[in-house]
């Protein structure tokens, strides 16, 4: 119950948030057709422009852009914090579609100033957020119906993840490896989208203590237990091969190794917060129920 | 020993340095203009004269690209690119060192931390200080951070009015490592984002110009310029060693503080604007050295010059090759320029004795 509490609070934040967006949208998307020349900045803008089936409005996109494959093949602009304005304007887009850490703050100053039309999309941990960023790219594209489409097909994929994780028997203990340079385990602590992942599929983050990103020393690792241990299977040099991480010497220790449950799934799809979210928690909490034994809870 | 030159020995070599310089103003300018008149968005200098002459008002849209980001951006360059060669050029003579940069008088280690402060920990700043100086935030620590240490650095190394050159180096080792440290830990809290904002902040970049942070900046490195060619005949004198210079009849201590103040000034700017960007201090003063001789009078106005030239040159390309994308001027002012040192070291090896 606590739960629902919780997403409903986070609905009603995110609604505002959106709202007041949209105000500021307002004066922008006017055209009657809805923008033509779009450069998507954060990857999940890509993933959602696409997913409303517009991915030929694209001009252009960033580097953290890599869903669908498509998008590859677009001009990138260089990380999305380092957006040059010149370059840019240059491309003369009727609209940018931003993630909430676009920047930096000169070049969005300058991009405002110029009068190119923008649209910033709030930071995404909670469903109610994926409904937000999706509901707020389809207005500024002008798609009311393709949007609303879309806002029912991932409100249901979210739906099925959040039934699903709920009628799990047990939680498993999720550990979330970023990488493993060295042998050194770089684990998801609390406030992380792994963490937020997690969650959605109905597991426990096994990390706890830290917020963040960090160093887990291979005592640590062993004390965290985890029955699962998740990985990037493709997220440019970041990917975690499953060999690697059974033959780590303390994770091979933790019952995850010794039951082999390694599952790896693209960074994106995982950790992007898009139109995919729901079908990855699924998939996510499909994987952690094979991991619960037959007589447990 | 600062690098000599066989010919230098020879006799006065002014003439051929007026020549250089004159021929440094000459490229200064056109890469100014060409700074100004190139860019992805097709905005030529042309059409600005066009507009001019025809009498027509630009389109906003033009006007605001050459003035709002071309010309801060240029202006940034300029004044960066010669603070950067002009301190490095101070600092190799102040120490009598060729490999001296200014990062020996703890600028460069407490810029970055100051930077790093910013950036990692500018979230839990006091309200009232976000508000007065925004997204400023960072520029500003980093010139703070570099002035703190060269002062504290110039107090350690100061004893009953005499500044020793090398207790200032060594503990200048000893703040970087200690800053060196305290970066560390910050990086260690800081979040994925955070890394990698570090990461760009340590390339350098132009990208960020803009007319308020040359506003605030640009004196600073004005002043700094202006004060630097006074200096000259000190250093030259210094070159002779201080006992020598002393007995010439130079103000040693003056010269010292006036070459540290002028560097820290310079540099903390430089670098807060801009980021780290390297090589310009090495590289610039010994070509100039090799070229036109060690004598301070050419070669610091020659310096400014000649490091402003270059990283125009070097922003013309960062902003280009990777259209639309723009890379970090520090990966190009290294790739181009250490190849280049290194094939005048080899070519001239027997002319160059550190």
């Amino acid at each position: 119950m606590n739960r629902a509490r919780f997403v409903s609070v986070g609905g009603v934040h995110a609604g505002l948030t959106a709202m007041l967006l949209l105000l500021a949208l307002a004066t922008a998307a006017r055209a009657d057709d809805g923008p033509r020349r779009v450069i998507a900045a954060g990857g999940s803008a890509a993933e959602i422009v696409f997913a409303l089936g517009q991915g030929d409005r694209l001009i252009a996109r960033d580097t953290t852009s890599s869903f669908p494959q498509a998008v590859l093949d677009l001009p990138d602009v260089g990380y999305v914090r380092r957006l040059s304005p010149e370059n840019l304007i240059a491309m003369e887009p009727d609209l940018i579609l931003a993630e909430h850490d676009a920047g930096p703050p000169e070049t969005i100053e300058i991009l405002t100033r110029a009068g190119v039309p923008m649209v910033i999309l709030p930071e995404a941990r909670t469903p109610a957020d994926v409904l937000a960023k999706i509901g707020l790219t389809a207005q500024a594209l002008g798609l009311p119906e393709a949007g609303a489409q879309l806002l029912a097909r991932t409100q249901s994929d979210l739906d099925a993840a959040a039934q699903a994780a709920a009628s799990l028997p047990a939680r498993p203990r999720v550990m979330f490896v970023l990488s493993l340079q060295g042998g050194r385990i770089l684990a998801a602590g609390s406030d992380t989208s792994a963490a937020a992942m997690i969650a959605l599929a109905g597991g426990v983050n096994a990390v706890e203590g830290f917020i963040g990103y960090k160093p887990l020393t291979d005592e640590a690792a062993i004390a965290a237990a985890p029955d699962v241990i998740l990985a990037m299977d493709r997220g440019g040099d970041m990917a975690v091969e499953a060999d690697e991480l059974l033959a780590h010497p303390a994770l091979a220790l933790t019952p995850a190794a010794q039951r082999a449950q390694v599952v790896r799934m693209d960074g994106l799809y995982l950790l992007g917060f898009g139109p995919r979210t729901g079908a990855a928690a699924l998939e996510l909490n499909t994987a952690l129920r094979a991991v619960i034994p037959a007589g447990r809870g | 020993m600062v690098a000599l030159d066989a010919s230098s020995l020879m006799g006065d070599r002014g003439a051929q340095a007026r020549v250089t310089m004159l021929a440094l103003m000459a490229a200064l300018l056109l890469t100014g203009l060409l700074s100004l008149s190139h860019g992805a968005s097709g905005v030529s200098l042309w059409s600005l004269i066009e507009a001019l002459t025809s009498g027509q008002a630009m389109p906003d849209r033009d006007r605001l690209i050459l003035w709002e980001i071309r010309l801060p951006r240029m202006l940034t360059g300029v004044l960066v690119g010669a603070s950067l060669a002009v301190a490095g050029a101070v600092m190799q003579g102040l120490f009598r060192n060729p490999l001296a940069d200014p990062g020996l008088v703890g600028v460069g280690a407490g810029a970055g931390l100051g930077a790093v402060v910013a950036i990692v920990l500018g979230g839990l700043a006091p309200l009232w200080l976000t508000q007065a100086v925004g997204y400023h935030l960072v520029p500003l620590a980093a010139f703070l951070g570099g002035w703190a240490s060269t002062l504290v650095l110039y107090r350690v190394a100061t004893r009953s009015g005499r500044t020793s050159v090398a207790t200032m180096l060594l503990a200048g080792i000893a703040l970087g490592a200690l800053a060196g440290a305290a970066t560390g830990v910050l990086v260690y809290i800081a979040d994925d984002r955070q890394l990698r904002d570090l990461t760009f902040w340590g390339l350098g970049s132009l990208g960020g110009a803009s007319w308020p942070k040359l506003l605030a900046a640009g004196p600073v490195m004005a002043l700094a310029l202006v004060a630097a060619p006074f200096l000259a005949r000190g250093l030259n004198g210094l070159a002779l060693g201080e006992a020598a210079a002393h007995h010439i009849g130079l103000p040693i201590q003056r010269v010292k503080a006036v070459a540290i103040l002028t560097v820290a000034a310079a540099t903390g700017a430089a670098v807060a604007v801009a980021g780290g960007i390297g090589f310009i201090g090495i590289v610039v003063p010994h070509l100039l050295r090799l070229a036109t001789g060690p004598d301070h009078r050419f070669l610091l106005l020659n310096a400014g010059l000649a490091g402003a030239t270059l990283l125009l040159l070097a922003d013309l390309i960062a902003r280009s090759i990777i259209a639309p994308a723009e890379l970090p001027i520090g990966i190009v002012t290294a790739t181009l320029g250490a190849p280049v040192f290194l094939w005048i070291l080899l070519r001239r090896r027997g002319l160059v004795d550190l």
